[in-house]
């Protein structure tokens, strides 16, 4: 999975919008970058093939 | 008085009150005057609590002279990173938001259980931003200082934890670690530090950060001081929910065990891909001290750090919502930007990492039934400066930042029980960690203690102290 860095702008355009987030201008680019590195954690993990049923672990237990 | 309790242990500080040959009030007036004189300089306190600490040793001091038993930390000045609930101080949690709440009603359940065992609380310490920090610094407050070079970073988010522990200002600290809030600090300024399994210590009433991933442990200079902490901080408490009953399982009468008959590992792979050779240098002492030849690969550890990446990012921000829409401006900038950042983050990719989570687990269970601890690096540095963003890596700079937690991130991700365990390397230290199954705690800090026996680990005592 790749984002492009465009569409980044939309989706914090949206998420600004659709979750009532306050967003200056001066703050964008840090929250690009923050976003831009999450998702590429998130392609990562993503990436590994898991079993349909595996189930997640909200709540852990060691 | 001959026992000095700005360089003695908890346990010697321990002994001497119950002895008789020093007093509880004794061992306070020295530590608030340390901490009045050198304290400033490392950043570490935010409040000092000095008329509680003054009731609570006169207390001891009465109870000893009529005969009544003291605990096995009857006068140990300890202090604890401010998230904890502290009565009649607000929660700061390193914020300037948490500035307005009002006082805490009452201690957090682990403050409540050291006193039971005769500890004083001496105050409330300095950390990262709502516990969203690997380097000790924080915009309200200033930075913690590292007690080895008031320029470097103490680490975080337990900064002020590990500066106070480090500089002497107290033996024994309380932090709390997501991803290495503990770990890392005590990397940084060479002490040891506790991560226990997921659930066997109560955060009630403590700040959270990500309820899925938050622990909370003690930080001291002596391997028999974290385990004396510990001990006296187990047991079930209903109001933490992920809180195991397991009972009281004392690490303390397992010290002097050694290692002999455990089966112990170098992480290899993911952990050896470090850019200096610092941990490296650590690890080999540790291996060599122990005679471990057999290595281990952690199956996927790069993957499971990148997992406690996203659930970290988005539940961090779920649990800041409200202040963002309202307070945005009120937080620190790099906080606010990463917590916005973390409020979109999609969440099938978070529900992802969480299955992953259980995949890992699974794999590294299967590892635990052939090997009984793992040693790895803590940090893949030393203590970087104050501020530093970068270091130089094959001529090119390198962001530091986002690698500080590399190496601890995929242990806490699935709960497991580590011990920092500090190397004093030259000029400055550096941890290597001792990771155990989950709930056996008791063979991690036994490895600790065989290494400071063997004379391998160590708190160094600061020059400048």
């Amino acid at each position: 999975m790749t984002t492009q860095p465009d569409a980044l702008d939309g989706l914090i355009e949206a998420a600004v919008q659709a979750l009532d987030l306050p967003l200056e201008p001066a703050w964008q680019p840090a929250i690009k970058a923050n976003l831009a590195v999450t998702l590429r954690q998130a392609a990562l993990v993503t990436d590994f093939p898991l079993p349909d049923d595996t189930e997640p672990a909200p709540v852990f237990q060691a | 008085m001959t026992l000095n309790p700005i360089t003695a242990s908890a346990a010697e500080i321990a002994g001497a009150v119950r002895a008789g040959t020093t007093s509880a009030h004794e061992v306070i007036d020295a530590v608030l005057a340390a901490i009045r004189t050198r304290g400033q300089t490392l950043n570490a306190f935010t409040a000092v609590t000095e008329e509680r600490a003054r009731a609570k040793a006169a207390a001891l001091d009465a109870r000893r002279a009529q005969g009544g038993a003291l605990g096995p930390l009857a006068g140990v000045p300890f202090a604890v990173k401010n998230l904890f609930d502290v009565a009649g101080l607000p929660t700061l949690a390193g914020s300037k938001i948490n500035r307005a709440h009002p006082p805490a009603t009452r201690d957090a359940t682990l403050i409540e259980r050291l006193e039971a065992a005769g500890a004083v609380l001496i105050g409330a310490l300095n950390m990262g931003e709502y516990a969203y920090d690997f380097t000790g610094e924080n915009e309200h407050y200033g930075p913690s200082r590292n007690p080895h070079d008031r320029t470097r970073m103490t680490g975080g988010s337990s900064g002020g934890s590990a500066a106070a522990v480090a500089g002497g200002l107290v033996p024994l600290a309380l932090g709390s670690d997501t991803n290495g809030s503990i770990r890392v600090p005590s990397s940084f300024c060479g002490i040891f530090g506790l991560k226990p399994t997921y659930g066997r210590l109560s955060r009630a009433h403590t700040f959270p950060f990500v309820a899925s991933l938050d622990h909370v442990g003690p930080f001291a200079r002596t391997t028999l001081d974290l385990a004396l902490a510990y001990d006296a901080m187990q047991g079930y408490d209903a109001d933490d929910p992920v809180c195991v009953d397991r009972g009281q399982e004392p690490a303390t009468p397992q010290l002097p065990r050694g290692t002999q008959g455990l089966r112990i590992a170098v992480a290899g792979g993911y952990f050896e891909k470090g850019p200096l050779p610092q941990p490296d240098e650590a690890v080999a002492r540790v291996a060599k001290a122990l005679g471990i030849k057999r290595q281990v690969e952690i199956p996927e550890a790069e993957r499971a750090r990148s997992a406690a990446y996203v659930i970290t990012a988005a539940e961090g921000a779920a649990c800041h919502l409200d202040r963002l829409r309202t307070r945005a401006h009120d937080f620190g900038n790099a906080s606010r930007d990463r917590l916005l950042a973390g409020a979109m983050v999609p969440a099938s990719l978070v529900i992802q990492a969480q299955k992953f989570r259980r995949h890992f687990r699974t794999q590294m269970l299967k590892l635990f039934e052939k090997v009984d601890a793992i040693i790895a690096p803590a940090t893949a540095y030393v203590a970087p400066a104050i501020g530093q963003q970068t270091f130089p890596l094959a001529g090119q700079d390198v962001p530091l930042r986002p690698i500080i937690g590399a190496y601890t991130q995929p242990f806490s991700f699935i709960g497991l029980p580590v011990v920092a365990v500090p190397i004093p390397l030259e000029p400055l230290p550096i941890a290597v960690q001792v990771i155990a199954a989950p709930w056996r705690e008791d063979l991690a800090l036994r490895i600790a203690h065989a290494l400071e026996q063997k004379g391998v680990a160590a708190a160094p005592r600061p020059r400048e102290s």
